[in-house]
């Protein structure tokens, strides 16, 4: 018998990055909140023997124990959906700052264009423009989303520049660019040569020590390169353990639970009553009521406890009705490599977030009218810090082992560069995420099943972005780049992006969305789901900087649901 | 260098010739690297010139494998896929062999962190590892595979062979033209191609990259806690590595 918690305001599921700033913000007007935190508490003392490659990078210490959970994939619905055995394709987080903690830093707002993607393709294309794809605007614009936006800025104290197609800002970054370095500079010469508008990219690895509204001190970054996949014993990348977790303590008002894993969300009469979870340790079983609660536990498990505990309609993907599950997106990453003999460079410096970008090949900033697709992607140079075990980067056709392997990879370690783009992903009705018939986790549920691959968008899309990334290469002066293979179906093995989206997408309509512009469910009032679940699509960029506004848009709501109650929207 | 490799090689040899436990019939079995003795770094490189890496030695020693044959194949195939050559040593020389026998002893090994309930089906190329199998059952059928296929092909053990020969059965593996039990020669062959080049690279703690000789191929500076006074300058720089070590000072 699940043993019963006294009541709560409010119970948050997951404390990354969404969960955290609405702990922070609700525990700060008094609300009472409880956050339950599948994996270990953790903070800046736990990151002190960090710079291990293989722990970290290759063994996935701060990722997700697939032995307890995992998803099942399948690339469509004619296949057997079969579990992801090993981390792959995507890096799932686990423990108090969640994937806030081992990312990389890219801090991007999402474009105008993106939260209007339908109205405004229509607009300038005409309907035919958008035939196959399930879009939808997102029920908000960029236009009011900015002062989140400006919110999570401070918060993380992002270090940039303004872009020449930046959207409008109501204040300049918290703090300047990060350095600029050989690699940025060849960058920026080469993509202003070509008549592009690059721009220092902006980074979550602070430029400068800086001060939060929570009275959190982030250092500056020193440039040692472990960022993607670690966390940051200097305290220099804006991370929910650092920059927002100690404030929402401070408060009083948020107690903080680890080792609780959710298994269910209760519900009667159309809304929610609290939550079930387990304790991973003892595997005690125990009810947390809460007049509101919270889901921020990333798309996966956002989507799976809605579908498991059977609130909202599930979607169908044989007519694309229903909301849970819908619109499930990836990224499209047409990178370029290209090889220098005469020069070698410092590759093995860096930080997550130190690059150049340009995005005049994102979103709707170049004309579409003759091209089989729509949006584009961010191209940046990122200068990240090339690790031995990770990058051994060979010339095309060199054997994948031996003599000749060895030679190349240790030669081209500091003698190849390479330029990345974030691609657009657009979705379409038979990308979907249901739950899985036969597998289950660790604690007796079905583990969500996700049915995805790649469309002719996405290889028109790859293959013009793909070019430009060459074309810049080119003009940074490589001596030759990759042939780069055409995209064919989307593979879970090897690492792509964590940047997957949907599953509980916002918007304006009950019947095309599963939550409201605040956040909120429309089949339960008291539920709110918040993070990059909630996109109705991808865009070019990192999505982190757009979940943080989210969750200040979430926070605002549901504050003003505890005193009016009712529908938000 | 290719001299110094050479120099090394005699001083195994000759660890393995007055060694009481080889002496019973592993040297005369012609191996390249018998259990004890692929690695005598402890001669020429257990003190590093600032007298660092005093015992790193002690990590050269078996926690996964009991018998030697197949130790050596291991040995063997690790060195075909990283080479010693003018760069700098191969797999054997930076102690792959025991990086990967400390790998499979451990979480790595059993899948620890896994998914490996039930049902197993193969799978498509695009669903990944599918084998019921944990890894070091893994490398046990496919260790054993490989001399196997030796014997059979050329009557010899697997480190015995010329490195042509080691290579084409390598190669068959990769190209999964070899049947095995639970799980492909493929995906054998894919783990044991990453896991020697891990063992060339992480960290000397774990086993390989015995004084960081893997790093210094590729200048790699290891850990280095900062480049904030070094990022913005032109020139390419080579950095003494460090390794997790320093942590502890």
């Amino acid at each position: 018998m699940a043993e019963k918690l006294p009541k709560t305001d409010v119970v948050i599921v997951g404390m990354g990055w969404a969960g955290s700033i609405i702990a922070a913000e609700l525990g700060k007007e008094g609300l009472k909140v409880v956050g339950l935190e599948r994996g270990k508490e953790r903070g800046l003392k736990d990151y002190y023997v960090v710079h291990d490659e293989l722990r970290y990078a290759i063994r996935y210490e701060l990722m997700q124990d697939l032995s307890k959970e995992s998803l099942t994939f399948r690339n469509n619905q004619k296949e057997r959906a079969l579990p992801m055995r090993q981390l792959g394709s995507f890096l799932l987080g686990e423990g108090s700052g969640g994937s806030g903690v081992h990312w990389n830093g890219q801090s991007f707002r999402f474009l105008p264009y993106d939260f209007e993607i339908r109205s405004k393709t229509i607009e300038k294309y005409g309907e035919s423009k958008i035939k196959g794809l399930q879009i939808q605007d997102w029920g908000i614009t960029y236009d009011e989303l900015e002062p989140y936006f400006d919110k999570y800025e401070k918060v993380a104290g992002i270090s940039g520049e303004e872009a020449h197609f930046g959207p409008e800002r109501s204040n300049p970054y918290p703090t300047p660019p990060m350095k600029e370095t050989p690699l940025t500079k060849r960058f920026k010469d080469a993509t202003n040569s070509l008549g592009m508008h690059p721009y220092h990219m902006p980074s979550a690895n602070l430029s400068e020590p800086y001060e939060n509204m929570y009275g959190a001190k982030i250092a500056n970054c020193q440039y040692c390169a472990f960022c993607e996949r670690f966390g940051c014993e200097y305290g220099a990348k804006a991370d929910p353990t650092v920059a927002v977790i100690p404030y929402a303590k401070e408060t009083g008002n948020v107690d903080i639970r680890n080792f609780a894993n959710v298994t269910e969300i209760i519900h009667e009469g159309g809304k929610a009553t609290g939550v079930k979870f387990v304790d991973v340790l003892t595997k005690e079983e125990f009810i947390q009521p809460a007049d509101t609660v919270v889901l921020t536990s990333y798309v996966m498990n956002n989507t799976k406890l809605l579908l498991h505990s059977k609130i909202g309609k599930a979607y169908n993907p044989e007519n694309g009705t229903g909301v849970i599950g819908k619109n499930y997106c990836y990224q499209i990453l047409p990178g370029s490599t290209g090889f220098f003999e005469e020069e070698r460079f410092n590759t093995f410096m860096g930080a997550g977030a130190l690059g150049a970008t340009i995005d005049d090949y994102n979103g709707d900033n170049f004309d579409h009218s003759d091209l089989n697709f729509i949006h584009g992607g961010s191209i940046s140079i990122n200068q990240s810090g090339k690790r031995p075990i990770g990058s051994n980067t060979v010339p095309s056709g060199t054997p994948n082992w031996g003599a000749e392997f060895k030679a190349q990879s240790i030669k081209y370690f500091t003698r190849s560069l390479n330029i990345g783009t974030q691609g657009a992903s657009m979705p379409v009705q038979h990308n979907f995420m249901d739950l899985d018939p036969t597998y289950k986790d660790a604690y007796g549920l079905p583990l969500l099943r996700l049915t995805y691959d790649f469309t002719e968008q996405d290889k028109e899309l790859y293959n013009y972005i793909g070019k430009i990334a060459d074309q810049i290469m080119l003009e940074m002066g490589a001596d030759k780049v990759n042939e780069r293979s055409n995209l064919e179906s989307y593979d879970i093995v090897p690492y792509q992006t964590t940047h997957n989206t949907g599953g509980v997408i916002m918007g304006a309509e009950p019947e095309t969305s599963a939550v409201n512009n605040f956040l909120q469910m429309w089949d339960a009032e008291n539920v709110f789901v918040v993070g990059a679940s909630a996109f109705a699509h991808n865009g070019g960029y990192n999505p982190t900087a757009t979940v943080g506004a989210l969750a200040f848009r979430a926070a605002e709501g549901i504050l003003k649901y505890s005193k009016e109650g009712g529908m938000l929207a | 260098m290719a001299e110094q490799h050479s120099e090394k090689k005699m001083s195994r040899r000759r660890f393995i010739r007055n060694s009481g436990y080889v002496a019973g019939g592993l040297v005369g079995g012609g191996i390249i690297g018998g259990l004890i003795g692929a690695n005598m770094n402890d001669e020429q490189e257990g003190t590093n010139t600032q007298g660092e890496h005093q015992g790193t030695s002690f990590l050269q020693a078996p926690l996964y494998f009991t018998n030697p044959e197949m130790f050596a194949v291991l040995v063997a195939a690790s060195e075909r896929i990283f080479p010693s050559d003018d760069n700098g040593p191969g797999a054997d020389e930076l102690g792959v062999a025991y990086y990967i026998d400390h790998s499979l002893a451990g979480s790595w090994g059993n899948n620890a962190r896994e998914y490996m309930q039930g049902p197993f089906f193969p799978g498509s190329n695009f669903q990944g590892y599918q084998s019921p199998l944990k890894r070091h059952e893994v490398f046990d059928t496919g260790i054993k595979a490989l001399q196997k296929v030796a014997n059979d092909k050329h009557d010899k053990n697997f480190p015995d062979l010329e490195g042509e020969q080691q290579d084409a059965i390598l190669t068959s593996f990769q190209n999964d033209e070899v049947e095995l039990k639970g799980v492909t020669s493929k995906t054998f062959f894919n783990i044991l191609r990453a896991a020697t080049i891990e063992g060339v690279y992480a960290d000397p703690a774990y086993g390989g990259n015995i004084n960081m000789e893997g790093w210094k191929m590729k200048n790699y500076p290891g850990h280095q806690m900062s480049y904030y006074d070094k990022i913005e300058s032109d020139e390419f720089m080579e950095i003494e590595p460090q390794a997790l070590h320093s942590y502890t000072k």
